[in-house]
């Protein structure tokens, strides 16, 4: 009998993946035979160093491009930024949670390693280049979500947003695997090397390509559920307010950026020539994204939900980087973008998260009022994050606004960026409006444990305010300094964007 | 580094920051310690931009570029070609005078009307101070944009923390507008530098653009780098929407009568004082700099919004009760005075304008702290609940009187200088370029606003001041503290100074105006 020939493979491409996900299947078995249950804390801290072990391994990487398992895996130095920019939200996310979960009560073990499974479907989003292996990554990530959506088990709201991001996530499943079906079916292949080659041979410039283009349409439609892209996007505020906030915070910028990393990669490998084509139809979407998100929150009386619609905003303004992938600076833009989405989204929730109490849905624009004279320093940083969303100067957000809208003017979308400048300006005011509670209203709003505190005569209310756990400082003050930093001084993450390249052939 | 062998420019820009950085290490209850550190540092800072008067050279030779001075450059993001780069020409010499001058007089006002938060007030106050003197001085327009955005939030939040009743709505308001008017500039900064990239890159190849303000005007002057005529007045629109929303230009001025009321005495100095500045300076830096066709194609129309404003600001200032609503549309009048005298685009309209931008920091910010000393005792700004205040509080009578009289343009003082020589500039425009832009109708209109200026001002001190004291509330009120003395004199000083040797300002400013007017042809005929 003929053996079946086992191509050879690399394994030192996938060193981050392999460590994470190792580390996540150890971290299981030790927390359930090793850690007791009062300790689950000490499980989270191990989980935060697997991510940086990973980050650490994945330096001597830097700069070495391969590709491996038959061309399904890449290794460039897109994927790698990408792969720290999700282990910092993995470490972020896990230091919030650290207290968040114990003040809820609701610890279990199991939380921090599932977020470590996670994080490794993200940065296999960002490596794959075949069709059917981002199709388990988008798996792996979202089965894990599934669960984590549903991990405040016993209050509804968590279920639900567990039971509709399943439906929601199954349904977009469906639509992915169908398209790769017909991405097949016109090319023969579900290699994005392959499919790019098969469309630029004159053969099929000529030819018909209405089955390509109806399974570029349906991967395009399961990314955009994945992403929350307006009109895809009704599941996203219910999601993110039933879930854990951490685990919100987790998937605001974690899943949007690795659908969104795949999604460039497909664009740039396999569709290049589509571009006229898929240009008109993402720039609707684009465009529809960013009215839908803006306006949308300026609605929104829950802080949660008006994050969600922020979120789901600046899902446009990330679709124009990505839409920008012809100009040099596209693919910059978009990392840079990330980047500074990720630590400002990650930092807001993680203020939101320092003033929920247990059983208070603490959400309401109303525990913002006088948070200044409450609790300085978290106002504070909470005006840097919200600055920083709207994009104003100096922060983050405005650097990456600016590097993003450069790159699509560059491109050729102009209208676009006119767009993008507009709703940015709508959507100011919404973040203001934050900050007007915070620190332009006196507070009114007394917390039972204040009233409580005035029972037993501690008149002070600061001291009744829930107290900031050292995790969630940190995890805070790093996002806030971060902003602040990227804002003034971005040219080490300019020059590491820069050279952040893809590698478009095998 | 400058041509001093030290950054003094990016020190005096960056002093002011640092010490809201030390303000930190105040205890937070301390107000008294905050307040004199504040006022410590950006006495300092003005002290040392004495120096930048005394050490400018007035008569640099005509160069291919706005030539600056005390140039301070490093790189910043050398791959986008932005970098850290301030300058100061004779147009920006005294607006950072000016403000360096007005900071330390606001921070002395706060002792007498800013009660609560008094550290983070003066933390604001110095970050402010950095952000203005930025605008003024830096030549990329990257760092351009940050520093005009970044003077947003702290005068937002003194409003908004500080201010009276509705000063949400006012705070927002302010935000919201000028944020809307910047974002459109943000889109033509791009697209300048994409479009001037591409236009070197085509013989340059491998260029990488650059956001150096000189380095493009000087392009644009030597023909390497061409604008199309309709890009251009698109890219003038998106700049100048954004400056005349800041200064503001009717009908963009609907924001600073509720910043200017609800804004505390400190914030509505400071508005008034340096803040609407931005907006004059940037018309004169960028647009006419940038796009000198498209401002000759456009002046005619800004011509009669300014003559518009001029006019409506002075009669709604008439039908103000509220002194500091009157004193608010007053300054929608004269900064329309400012904007036509830019837009005559000849050397005598924008130096008076530039002239009338100090002048007027100088009188309504010294109108503001008037008002707001009466309202720290009473309680009330209404004129009709006063009456006969000289005879109570004669020193207080007789610096307004003078204050008044300067931003009403009586010869001899300061303002009747800078608006004499705008009108001068809008009447000789009749053939600026070739082309009919301003003349006679625009000076009559404009003649009619400074009529209407002494009607308002002289009826709000004929019924505060004038008269018997009928209202007994107002019988046994203080006069002016030695500390409100020192306040309103000090802005008095400059008050006299500029109105008896107007060519002290005049001067160094010549050869910058000159050059910033190069491409106007009819510049000869201005002078």
């Amino acid at each position: 009998m003929e053996t079946i020939p086992i191509p050879p493979v690399d394994w030192s491409a996938i060193t981050p993946i392999l460590v994470v996900i190792g580390w996540a299947t150890a971290l299981l078995l030790i927390d359930v035979f090793a850690i007791p249950q009062d300790r689950k804390r000490v499980t989270g801290y191990l989980a935060i160093v697997g991510l940086i072990v990973a980050a650490l391994a994945a330096i001597p990487l830097w700069g070495t491009s391969s590709v491996t398992f038959s061309d399904m895996l890449v290794l460039d130095n897109y994927s790698l930024t990408l792969n720290w920019i999700f282990l910092l939200v993995g470490v972020l996310s896990l230091a919030m949670a650290l207290d968040y979960l114990p003040r809820q009560e609701i610890e279990q073990g199991e939380f921090y390693p599932l977020i470590m499974f996670a994080v490794g479907g993200m940065m296999l989003l960002a490596q794959g280049t075949d069709l059917i292996v981002l199709f388990l990554a988008v798996e792996l990530l979202s089965i894990t979500l599934y669960i984590l959506a549903g991990f405040a088990y016993p209050r509804l709201a968590s279920e639900e947003a567990a039971m509709k991001y399943l439906l929601l996530g199954a349904f977009s499943a469906g639509f992915f695997v169908y398209g790769i079906a017909l991405i097949y079916g016109a090319t023969g292949t579900a290699n994005l090397f392959a499919i790019g080659e098969h469309l630029a041979s004159p053969a099929a410039a000529n030819g018909e390509n209405t089955l390509l283009l109806v399974g570029a349409g349906m991967v395009l439609i399961a990314f955009g559920f994945k992403v929350a892209l307006a009109p895809f996007h009704m599941w996203t505020p219910d999601v993110y307010e039933g879930a854990p906030t951490p685990v919100t915070a987790f998937m605001s910028v974690g899943v949007k950026g690795a659908a969104f990393a795949a999604m460039l990669r497909i664009l740039a490998l396999a569709l290049p020539t589509l571009r006229p084509t898929w240009v008109v139809v993402l720039g609707g979407l684009a465009i529809l994204t960013m009215l839908v998100g803006n306006i949308a929150a300026i609605a929104q009386t829950n802080v949660k939900r008006m994050l969600a619609y922020s979120s789901i905003g600046h899902a446009g303004y990330i679709l124009l980087a990505i839409m920008a992938i012809d100009a040099e600076r596209g693919v910059q833009g978009f990392l840079f973008y990330m980047l500074a989405y990720a630590l400002t989204n990650l930092g807001a929730f993680g203020v939101v998260i320092a003033l929920e109490q247990k059983d208070e849905a603490a959400w309401s624009l109303n525990d913002f009022t006088g948070l200044w004279g409450r609790q300085p320093e978290l106002a504070i940083a909470m005006a840097i994050f919200m600055l920083s969303l709207a994009g104003v100067p100096p922060t983050a957000g405005f650097v990456g606004k600016f590097y993003v809208f450069t790159a699509a003017w560059e491109s050729g979308l102009g209208w676009l960026v006119l767009v993008g400048v507009l709703t940015s300006a709508v959507a100011a005011f919404f973040y203001l409006r934050v900050i007007v509670r915070m620190f332009m209203q006196e507070s009114t709003y007394v917390t039972e444990a204040t009233a409580e505190a005035r029972v037993v005569g501690i008149s002070e209310a600061k001291d009744a305010s829930p107290l900031l756990y050292r995790g969630l400082a940190s995890g805070i003050t790093v996002a806030a300094v971060g902003a602040i930093l990227l804002g003034l001084i971005p040219t080490p993450v300019v020059v590491l964007v820069e050279r952040s390249m893809l590698a478009l052939a095998p | 580094m400058s041509q001093l062998g030290f950054p003094l420019l990016s020190i005096i820009v960056w002093l002011p920051a640092l010490g809201a950085l030390l303000l930190l290490l105040v205890p937070r209850t301390n107000d008294e310690l905050s307040r004199r550190a504040s006022l410590g540092v950006s006495t300092l800072t003005f002290a040392i931009s004495c120096a930048l008067p005394a050490l400018f050279n007035p008569a640099l030779p005509e160069a291919a570029a706005p030539a600056m001075q005390f140039v301070d450059q490093i790189d910043w993001i050398p791959s986008w070609g932005i970098s850290y780069n301030v300058g100061l020409d004779g147009v920006s010499l005294w607006l950072v005078l000016l403000t360096t001058f007005i900071t330390p007089i606001t921070v002395l006002s706060t002792w007498d009307s800013v009660h609560k938060q008094v550290r983070a007030f003066q933390i604001l106050m110095l970050l402010l101070e950095t952000a203005m003197i930025g605008v003024f001085v830096a030549q990329d327009l990257f760092l351009f944009y940050i520093f005009w955005e970044f003077t947003l939030i702290p005068m937002a939040f003194m409003i908004g923390i500080w201010g009276s009743e509705n000063r949400i709505y006012a705070a927002v308001k302010f935000f919201l507008y000028t944020f809307a008017g910047s974002v459109l500039m943000l889109v033509a900064i791009i697209a300048l530098y994409i479009l001037h990239r591409d236009a070197i890159a085509a013989t340059t190849p491998g260029y990488v653009g650059t956001f150096d303000f000189g380095v493009i005007a000087e392009h644009l002057r030597s023909g390497s780098f061409v604008l199309e005529a309709g890009l251009a007045q698109a890219l003038f629109g998106a700049f100048f929407l954004a400056f005349a929303i800041k200064t503001p230009m009717w009908p963009f001025h609907t924001w600073l009568p509720d910043a200017h009321v609800q804004a505390p005495t400190a914030g509505s100095v400071i508005l008034a004082g340096v803040l609407l500045k931005l907006g004059t300076y940037g018309m004169i830096r960028f647009n006419l700099t940038l796009f000198p066709d498209a401002s000759l194609w456009a002046a005619p129309a800004i011509g009669i919004l300014a003559v518009i404003g001029i006019i409506y600001g002075a009669m709604t200032a008439y039908a103000q009760t509220d002194m500091k609503k009157l004193v608010a549309y007053s300054s929608v009048s004269h900064m329309g005075f400012v904007v036509l005298g830019i837009f005559a685009l000849n050397q005598i309209g924008v130096s008076g304008a530039l002239i009338q931008m100090i002048n007027h920091g100088l009188s309504t910010g010294a109108l503001f702290l008037l008002v707001g000393v009466i309202y720290e005792r009473r309680h009330t700004r209404e004129i009709g609940e006063f009456g006969g205040l000289w005879k109570v509080m004669p020193i207080y009578g007789g610096v307004t009187l003078l204050v008044v009289l300067s931003s009403a343009g009586l010869p001899g003082l300061n303002g009747f200088i800078g608006e004499f020589a705008i009108m001068q500039g809008a009447f000789m425009a009749y053939e600026t370029g070739g082309a009919r832009i301003l003349g006679w109708p625009f000076v009559a209109f404009a003649v009619l606003g400074v009529i209407l200026a002494a009607v308002y001002l002289l009826r709000m001190y004929g019924g505060a001041f004038m008269g018997d004291v009928g209202n007994p509330e107002n019988a046994q009120l203080s006069d002016l503290s030695r500390r409100e003395i020192v306040v309103l004199g000090l802005l008095c000083v400059p008050i006299i100074a500029i109105g008896l040797f107007p060519n002290l300002l005049f001067a160094p400013m010549e050869t910058s105006v000159a050059d910033v007017l190069h491409t106007f042809t009819g510049v000869v005929a201005g002078r």
